[in-house]
């Protein structure tokens, strides 16, 4: 982990041989903005639509507006028989708990994989490992009939207590492969002053563990803002929807009425992601290129 | 031993242990290994609770007629025999799910590299290009983009604005059964962020002194890749292969927003999942779509197989 991260984020050295000629640097980087701006276009163009004025939305391919105009937001934001407001309060509730109940369930069981003994170890890991594999449609439907039946359809409980079970593996995986590159040293003397498992957990390994914690806690929260599937299935009444649900709500709606107000939202619920891009990049590209490199 | 025998604390200790020496022996056993399953105890709950046992159950219900509304009753095959012989939504979900993986992975995966490789060697600006183009990776998966992208393939939509500049009448590519598909796939290919930054780390983990090595020895740029960064970074590829294919045999909400649920025109966009869906919580056939769920997990299951056992023929490991 640590030598991954030393290598994504060091630069090059200068003294690089197979160092590229000027014109071909030239031809790469007319070649690379070309391609941003064509990945950035939709993008772009949607924010433009959504403070356009209503009757020039289609009229116009360029990504500056005649005049910039707020009222679709106003409009959106009202447009359904709920304010928006409602959802986004309900998105964020249940990105809050999801990302402390990933944290802290899988960083407890991460705990357990990569530094204590215990019988059936290697067996339980790769039980863990295996559930990466499986694909949620296979425990959707008891799992829906279960909640159903606790009387928990309808509550943002099926989106939440699963993540206080460690449910998500992809994160026990990322945190496992961080613990292993913390020192073995440092609770091994901890353990030898006669530290818990527990003391050990809570002052060596979390405070130690920062960045992992800080990755998965920010996957956590945009998979959660975004997630689609789950708030579809178990949210029904229109004062639990999350914004995401609430935008499909509005495409139903309104479909060729409004497409100013659908833009201003769907502007709106990209704000927070595109928040956590701009201020914890670096530890997201760490998060991915991690696992996709250490077996 | 003898040390503590001789005070009668010591010899006490050592009676006591003696005495109960079973105990001690489900002590010992206690203390090696309850801190472990305690820590695990979270993780075992939901295992057991969420994931197991209803796998099991669905497994169950895949051979029976659950509809939610009676008990489930048994029916054999019956579910498996009517997707395999009378289902043409099953065979076209199945054909538009495969040639979405067909199309979507490898273009996406090319892209990446080819990305990846222009910003590999020390490319001034790097972090700014690595994160214009992982931008829609990261918000690819909401809503919002989905509706996005109706608007940009619709007829009055942005694309075929673009195209009249060229004087080119496009079609109303969302509501067209033969180029609806497409609209997807390109959606997915514009989210190849994630591979090109897993590439990036595995182009990284390349010596540089083999490419001194080879320059040295007078291997051409092409030569170059061909006999050392694409060996090298088969690994990098077999994974991101395995994981974007099974990611685009799950994909779900793109087809669910641009075709508003019904995965039309004509089942043109009626992904895998999405079948799955309308057959459970649209028409409560909660018995066939957990037959459905199984085949699914057959199809990646056999498919991750194949891959780990022909990469052994392409895939270069140096451990």
């Amino acid at each position: 982990m640590t030598e991954m991260t030393a290598s994504v984020t060091a630069a090059r050295p200068p003294s690089d041989i197979t160092k590229r000629s000027l014109p071909a640097t030239l031809v790469i980087h007319a070649l690379l903005i070309a391609a941003s701006l064509l990945m950035l276009y939709p993008l772009l163009w949607m924010v433009s639509a959504s403070v356009r004025p209503e009757n020039e939305i289609f009229s116009s391919t360029s990504l500056i507006p005649s005049s910039v105009d707020f009222s679709s937001y106003v409009r959106g934001w009202t447009g359904l028989d709920i304010s928006f407001g409602r959802f986004f309060w309900n998105s964020l509730v249940i990105s809050l708990l999801v990302v402390a109940g990933n944290v802290i369930a899988c960083s407890l069981t991460a705990f357990a994989f990569a530094r204590l003994r215990f019988a059936g170890r290697n067996f339980w890991f790769a039980i863990m490992l295996g559930t990466l594999m499986i694909p949620y449609h296979v425990t959707l439907i008891p799992q829906y009939v279960l909640f159903l039946d606790l009387g928990w359809v309808n509550t943002i409980l099926p989106l939440v207590v699963p993540k206080f079970l460690a449910s998500d593996a992809f994160f026990i995986f990322l945190m496992v492969q961080f613990f292993r590159g913390i020192p073995r040293e440092l609770d091994e003397a901890a353990m030898m002053d006669g530290c818990s498992a527990w003391r050990i957990y809570w002052k060596i390994m979390l405070p130690l563990s920062l960045p992992v914690l800080a990755t998965a806690a920010i996957f956590s929260f945009i998979w959660t803002w975004d997630d689609f599937f789950g708030p579809l299935i178990y949210l029904n009444d229109m004062n639990t929807y999350t914004i995401q649900l609430g935008l499909r709500t509005f495409v139903d709606s309104t479909s060729a009425s409004d497409w100013g107000g659908l833009f201003a939202m769907s502007t709106l619920t990209l704000v927070p992601v595109f928040f956590f891009f701009l201020f914890f990049q670096r530890l997201l590209i760490e998060g991915i290129a991690t696992t996709g490199m250490k077996r | 031993m003898t040390n503590a025998m001789r005070t009668s604390a010591g010899t006490v200790t050592v009676e006591r242990y003696q005495g109960v020496r079973a105990d001690g022996r489900l002590r010992r056993l206690w203390n090696a290994n309850a801190p472990g399953y305690l820590f695990l105890l979270p993780w075992l709950i939901g295992f057991f609770g969420l994931t197991l046992g209803p796998a099991l159950i669905s497994l169950y219900l895949s051979f029976t007629d659950f509809d939610m509304l009676r008990a489930p009753g048994w029916v054999g095959a019956a579910n498996y025999v009517r997707i395999a012989t009378a289902d043409p939504k099953f065979a076209s979900a199945m054909s538009v799910t495969l040639t979405y993986v067909v199309l979507s992975v490898p273009f996406k995966l090319t892209f990446a590299l080819l990305v990846a490789l222009a910003l590999n060697r020390g490319l001034r600006g790097l972090p700014i290009y690595r994160a214009i183009f992982y931008l829609p990776s990261l918000l690819g998966g909401s809503v919002a983009i989905a509706v996005l992208w109706r608007q940009l393939f619709a007829s009055d939509g942005l694309v075929n604005a673009a195209l009249s500049h060229f004087g080119i009448v496009g079609p109303s590519w969302i509501s067209h059964p033969s180029y609806s598909i497409y609209t997807l796939v390109a959606l997915s290919v514009w989210q190849f962020g994630s591979p090109m930054i897993i590439f990036l780390a595995g182009l990284r983990q390349i010596p540089q002194d083999m490419y001194e090595a080879a320059s040295l020895d007078g291997a051409s740029k092409f030569r170059q890749f061909y006999k050392i960064t694409l060996p090298l970074l088969t690994p990098v590829i077999f994974f991101n292969a395995v994981v974007q294919t099974i990611d685009a045999f799950k994909a779900f909400t793109p087809a669910f927003i641009i075709s508003g649920g019904t995965g039309g025109p004509i089942n043109s966009t009626l992904f895998y999942t999405l079948y799955l869906y309308q057959e459970a919580f649209g028409n409560f056939r909660m018995g066939y779509a957990s037959a459905l769920a199984w085949i699914l997990v057959v199809i990646i299951a056999i498919f991750t197989a194949f891959s780990f056992l022909t990469s052994r023929y392409w895939v270069h490991y140096d451990d």
